[in-house]
């Protein structure tokens, strides 16, 4: 197919081929059925043509047991289509366990993406191949939509809530982004794209980043800043839970409930801290509402989940001497 | 045509020359000036908004933004929703069709509420006027689903008015409403049972239940969003604690079944041509009743559908999914029946059966394709691409527009008392079907490919489908411009036509064309089922 004219989308995902055959599976009983439709309607009206001006058609026959067979018979068809789908869906909703979180801030009208060792870009996210990446989402204004169709993945990216999408991509190459929640103005330019790379050319363009001026602080710093570790030490256990290794667990609350802690949990408590008490603890955490930028939550959110992983997992300590932070553009 | 024309009878009174004069039109309580009163207004809301899609296309034949500006293109889709869903496709069917032909169906003098009926015109009217006011002082460009959190913070334009524009017409719906299901309930002719009524008011009964029942929860969704945009109350702002997709699941709550009003009615108007078409009872009359109602209900629970990537959980998706195939299946009955209506038929191609015709073929490709939006994994791709576009315009645009003028076409000399030419309103009809189809099967291919809605500038390799879809549009355009001459045109030169020109059987064609003020010269009594073709009807009066 000519490059000014392709009427399917490349496919470099594993998901991608699985909706695709879903997809032609669907496109086929739909030809199928308008098809039929056509050719009987078509069929029946020539067929059956009105002969003379005061003919009229015959009284109905069949009754009933057609119209069982046929509601039946879409209804299982429709069924299947149901059970193939949803069988799809909840594995592009369920990140696998090795997959790798990168951050994503949507803003009118750009995409901010950041990397597990902290680095920064904009529109562009380079990813390594082979690797599963699971996106934490949020947005700073407007809802919008994280969409890459080489890869058949979707995702509204909301403020004030953590939204999650996974994809490993089989395929190097650089692949369009959209966005598809129309989010003003400028809505068809929040374009961007992720460029897929062979690891050994991924750790070589990470190397050869020249590292912009602005930064934005570290989680480490914003939690020494905002005084948490006042309570949550981790040698103290008395005022407030240890936050070491909690990220993934599920936690008791005063109410009884339990909550798997996972990013929007740990959001919920930074902001609203007596959203959801842990059993056994007292109502004192200030909240940092207001005094965080999204990013910074994002930054604070990735140390809580670094603490208690036993190798200094993100260099991120070790390189924020320097800053970990690139940004082109803003 | 089977043309019968009438001896001319140019003495007698009936409801258009009974009285004369504006104020006799805008003061009329008779439910068929009623309904001329809606065409009026419903046509010249489609010429508007049938003018944005014009612009529309011409931005979208090149693929840099260079026609109009961003902005305004925002506001010209946005305007564009707005017209064709609030005040075209909702009360295009109902107000016009449903309005003239329900008294005439069941054999009453008019609606129980003639009146209200009246004050519906004119609080749409007024909704209408509103809308186009905000408009005229600069727009709105949120997309006819309003999403918060930009609707109500980030867009500067007139969100409340027009917002209050749909919020006032969302009356005169509730209105026609409570108006038609009182009158089908109260006014049925001696011997007219409930399974003895046409389909149509079958159809329109269960449009009623959904305009008493959904819209005054838009009204109520209106009225948080224009006071959470007004006060920043935090209902939907997540930086006061609201929920954003708290508001598209009442949006969609209302909307969703909105879109059965839009194509209810007109599944109500198939059935009355194909039968006519084919002189065949319906197969299947009961199933066919009940399937109308059953998509009415069903519809309330489905609106999750448009949330599958919404951050909703995949369980709630799972349920919405289930559901949204549950519908499917009385819509897909109705399209077996049709068909099975036209077997061994005695079928003629008068121009409403070519429109019946398309309009089955295209109903089917845009439910089948809806079936495909529900399926959970591949509405994860096509989610808010072209796909849905062209999806929805099947529905909307080859269902409901060509049910409209397929009805129209119908009953237009028993409306007018003139007939059409015939040449022409055929050419008409398969200009629309081609141009139709050129239009907007492209925008399913697009969507695929990943071209995402409401974008008015994109990458180049989607140009030549585009420019495809734009060529499609302007001969769709063209082709809408065909009837509206001729059909005006018709109303002074076109023959006289007979009270039944289609050899149909149905009360309304019992009566003169057009009919008498008060719709029968005596009160009409009923004998036997609907459609019942056994004989060639002869009719009662000329
Ligand atoms: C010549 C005929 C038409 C053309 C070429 C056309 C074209 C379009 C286009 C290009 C869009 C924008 C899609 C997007 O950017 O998301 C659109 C949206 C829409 N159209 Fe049409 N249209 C036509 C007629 C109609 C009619 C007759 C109706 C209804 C009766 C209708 C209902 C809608 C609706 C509801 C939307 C969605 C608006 C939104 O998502 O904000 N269109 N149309
Ligand atoms: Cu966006």
């Amino acid at each position: 197919m000519s490059d000014r004219f392709p009427l399917f989308p490349e496919s470099a995902t594993k998901l991608a081929r699985e909706i695709d055959a879903l997809y032609f599976t669907a496109l086929g009983i739909t030809a199928v059925f308008s098809l039929l439709i056509a050719v009987l309607v078509l069929y029946f009206a020539i067929r059956y043509r009105r002969r003379s001006e005061d003919e009229v058609g015959k009284p109905e026959k069949g009754g009933l047991w057609l119209e069982i067979v046929w509601s039946a018979i879409p209804l299982a068809i429709l069924m299947g289509m149901f059970g193939w789908g949803a069988k799809i869906f909840f594995e592009a909703r369920r990140p696998p366990s090795d997959a790798v979180a990168y951050y994503v801030t949507a803003k009118q009208w750009m995409w901010k993406f950041q990397h597990p060792d902290g680095r920064r870009e904009i529109n562009d996210l380079h990813v390594p191949l082979g690797q599963t990446i699971k996106l934490v989402m949020t947005s700073e204004d407007a809802i919008h939509s994280f969409f890459v169709p080489a890869f058949r993945v979707k995702m509204d990216v909301l403020p004030g809530r953590y939204t999650t999408l996974w994809f490993r991509a089989e395929k190097a190459g650089t692949f369009r982004l959209f966005c598809t929640e129309y989010c003003g103005t400028e809505h068809s330019f929040m374009r961007g794209s992720v460029v897929v790379m062979e690891p050994r050319d991924y750790e070589a363009w990470l190397g050869n980043r020249t590292l912009g001026p602005q930064r934005v602080a570290t989680g480490e710093e914003l939690f020494a800043q905002l005084a948490c570790d006042t309570c949550h030490r981790s040698n103290s256990a008395a005022q407030a839970p240890i936050l070491d290794g909690i990220f993934g667990k599920v936690e008791k609350f005063a109410d009884g409930s339990e909550v798997l802690i996972d990013e929007n949990y740990l959001r919920e408590s930074i902001l609203n801290p007596g959203a959801k008490l842990v059993e056994g603890y007292m109502a004192i955490m200030p909240t940092a509402q207001g005094r965080l930028s999204e990013e910074e939550l994002l930054q604070l959110i990735r140390y809580l989940k670094s603490l208690g992983e036993e190798a200094p997992a993100e260099p991120e300590t070790a390189g924020s001497s320097e800053g970990p932070a690139e940004e082109q553009g803003s | 045509m089977s043309t019968q024309v009438a001896k001319a009878d140019r003495r007698r009174t009936h409801y258009l020359n009974a009285d004369f004069g504006v104020k006799s039109w805008l003061l009329t309580r008779d439910h068929k000036r009623i309904a001329l009163l809606y065409l009026i207004s419903v046509s010249l809301f489609f010429l508007l908004g049938g003018l944005m899609a014009v612009f529309i296309r011409l931005e979208l034949v090149t693929p840099a933004g260079d026609f109009v500006q961003a902005g305004t293109y925002n506001r010209l889709f946005t305007m564009h929703g707005i017209l064709m869903v609030f005040f075209f496709l909702i009360p295009s069917v109902p107000a016009v069709l449903g309005n003239f032909l329900i008294p005439l169906m069941i054999g009453a003098k008019d609606l129980a509420f003639p009146r209200i009926n009246l004050a519906s015109w004119y609080v749409y009217t007024i909704g209408g006027l509103f809308t186009l006011w905000a408009v005229l002082q600069g727009g709105v460009d949120t997309g006819w689903t309003f999403y918060v959190p930009f609707s109500t913070t980030y867009s500067n334009t007139y969100v409340i008015a027009v917002g209050l524009g749909i919020f006032i017409t969302g009356f005169s719906s509730i209105m026609t409403g409570v108006n038609f299901i009182v009158t089908i309930h109260r006014m049925r002719a001696p011997g007219l049972t409930w399974f003895r009524l046409p389909l149509f008011v079958w159809a329109h009964y269960a449009t009623s239940l959904i305009f008493i029942l959904g819209t005054p929860v838009l009204a109520i969704t209106i009225l948080l969003l224009a006071a959470e945009r007004m006060f920043h109350i935090g209902i939907f702002d997540p930086a006061l604690g609201g929920d954003p997709v708290l508001f598209q699941h009442l949006f969609w709550f209302y909307s969703h079944p909105a879109v059965y009003i839009m194509i209810l009615p007109t599944m109500g108007v198939m059935s009355e041509l194909v039968t006519a078409f084919a002189r065949k009872r319906i197969f299947g009359y009961k199933v066919m009743a009940f399937a109308s109602v059953a998509i009415a209900i069903l519809g309330f629970l489905v609106w999750g559908h448009h949330m599958y990537v919404s951050s909703q959980s995949p369980y709630a998706g799972m349920i919405f999914s289930v559901l949204s195939m549950l519908v499917a299946v009385p819509s897909a009955v109705k399209v077996f029946n049709w068909t099975a209506t036209l077997y061994e038929g005695s079928v003629s191609w008068e121009t409403p059966m070519l429109y019946a015709l398309g309009f089955i073929g295209l109903f089917t490709i845009g439910g089948l394709t809806g079936v495909m939006l529900a399926t959970l994994g591949i509405d994860i791709h096509v989610h808010d691409t072209y796909f849905v576009v062209a999806h929805f315009h099947y529905i909307m645009v080859g269902g409901a527009i060509m049910g409209f003028l397929g009805g129209l076409h119908f009953w237009w000399p028993k409306i007018t008392g003139r007939l059409y030419p015939i040449f022409w309103s055929k050419f008409g009809a398969i200009v629309i079907f081609l141009g139709f189809n050129l239009t907007f099967f492209p925008q399913f291919l697009l969507g695929y490919m990943g071209m995402p809605r409401r974008y008015y500038s994109y990458p180049d390799d989607f140009q030549v489908l585009n420019v495809m879809s734009s060529a499609g549009a302007t001969i769709l355009g063209i082709g809408y411009l065909i009837p509206v001459i001729y059909l005006i045109w018709s109303m002074r030169y076109g023959k006289r036509a007979s009270a039944n020109p289609w050899g149909a059987v149905g009360l309304e064609w019992e009566t003169h064309s057009p009919p008498p003020t008060f719709n029968f010269d005596e009160p009409p009594t009923v004998d036997h089922e609907a459609y019942e073709y056994t004989k060639r009807k002869e009719s009662r009066v000329e």
